[in-house]
Order: C-alpha cells, then structure tokens, then sequence
C-alpha cells in the first residue's frame, strides 16, 4: 500500500535531516554576523580598507554557504552518510576565524 | 601542547584519521559533526557580538569599546580553532573505541563570556553615570 519497498530505510532518529538543519543554523548564523560587518563598515562612511574587509566577510560567507551546500547534498544523496572530513571540517572552521580577523580589521 | 600540535598535523591528513581503528556507526559520526556545528555557531555568535559591541555602544571609550569587542572576536577565533580540535578527538577516540576526550574548555570559555558581561554592565553604567 504504501510502497515503502521502494524507498530507502528511513533513519527514525532523522539524523541526516537533524544535521542538515545544523548546517542551515550555523549559516543563519554566519549570515547575521556578516550583515554585522557590513553595517559596521557602512557606519560613520566607508573607507577603502573598510570596503575589502567587508568584501572579504561576504566572500567568507559565501565559502561558508558553498560548504554548507556541498555537506548537505552527500547527507541527502548517500543511503548511508559518510562522516564530514577532516578537510571540510577545517575550512568550515577557517570561515569564522578570518571573519574574526576581518572584524579586528574593520573595529581598530 | 605537543598533542595540539600532533592534531594540527592531523586536521590536514584526513586519510590518517580514517586508518586507525574501525568505522563507527555514521549516527555518531553525524552527532560529532552536530556538535562541532554548535560550537560553530557559538564563535559566530561571539563574532557578532564583537560587531555588536563596537556598532551599539557608539558612547564608550575608544579604548573600551574596541578592548571589548576584540575579547569577543579573539574568544571566537578560540571557540572555532577548538570546534574543529575537539571534532577531531572525537572522531579519532570513536574510531580507537576509546573514551571521549573531557575537556575544560566549556567551563573556562563560560567564566569568559561571565567576566566580559559583568565588565560591559559596570562600563555601561559607568558610562551613563559619568
């Protein structure tokens, strides 16, 4: 009746549907800080400097977003998900540490 | 310190990670990733309120101001260089079979965000009063 032969088991815990939304809350995250950067650098006219740090923040979100991308269709496609690599794990890592190093740029 | 510089070597060579012991069930390696994810998003938040305190306290001292805010940003470089460290303890202890590695890291990072919100209270009303 319910052709469930068809599809694939479905985990009952919703794992990769649970990290999936992890990833989307971390962007949301990383999309609140950037809109941050972007007002600090527009506040009190923007300056040269400003621009590229704030340049660099929107890219770093964007690299942020791609990996999002990239993790969550292997959850979604593979029967069973592969665990994050090391390499993912660093450059997701990476993005807030030089959003960080940006900010530093665009206060002092 | 040694150790932290033997998991840096590893960050960087995934392969080595996944030879050592087995496969765990991938729950848990998606568990980790949740987890390393929060951790994530707790450096973001920290990142923001670097923002936040230098864009929403326009009335500080310079030197306040930016001391606060680059608390906040270096607390969350911390939190991310550690998100992935510790990501990278677990994977390797749920491979060996091993406990999962404790860590202080929680408790000092709390007393930190404790301290930098008592001092942003006292200067805001210092600031007000004066």
């Amino acid at each position: 009746m319910s052709g469930g032969t068809a599809l694939p088991e479905r985990d009952p815990g919703l794992q990769p549907e649970r990290t999936r939304l992890a990833w989307r809350r971390t962007t949301l995250s990383g999309t609140v800080a950037a809109v941050l950067g972007v007002k600090t650098t527009l506040h009190g006219g923007p300056t040269a400097a400003g621009i590229v740090a704030c340049a660099l923040c929107c890219g770093l979100w964007l690299a942020f977003l791609l990996l999002a991308h990239i993790r969550i269709r292997s959850l979604t496609l593979a029967q069973t998900p592969a665990p994050l690599t090391a390499r993912h794990a660093v450059l997701a890592a990476l993005c807030p540490v030089a959003t960080a190093v940006c900010a530093a740029a665009l206060i002092v | 310190m040694i150790e932290f510089v033997r998991n840096v070597r590893l960050w960087f060579a995934p392969e080595q990670v996944r030879q050592e012991g087995s496969t765990p069930d991938y729950r848990f390696s998606l568990a980790n990733e949740r987890t390393f994810l929060a951790w994530l998003r707790t450096a973001l938040a920290l990142i923001g309120g670097g923002f936040a305190v230098d864009q929403f306290l326009p009335d500080l001292r310079w030197g306040w101001r930016v001391g606060l805010a680059l608390a906040l940003l270096a607390a969350g470089v911390l939190c991310s260089l550690r998100a992935v460290n510790h990501w990278i303890r677990c994977e390797r202890a749920m491979r060996r079979g091993e406990d999962l590695p404790a860590s202080r890291f929680p408790a000092l990072l709390s007393i930190v965000v404790a301290v930098v919100a008592v001092a942003m209270v006292v200067v805001v009303l210092l600031g007000w009063a004066g």
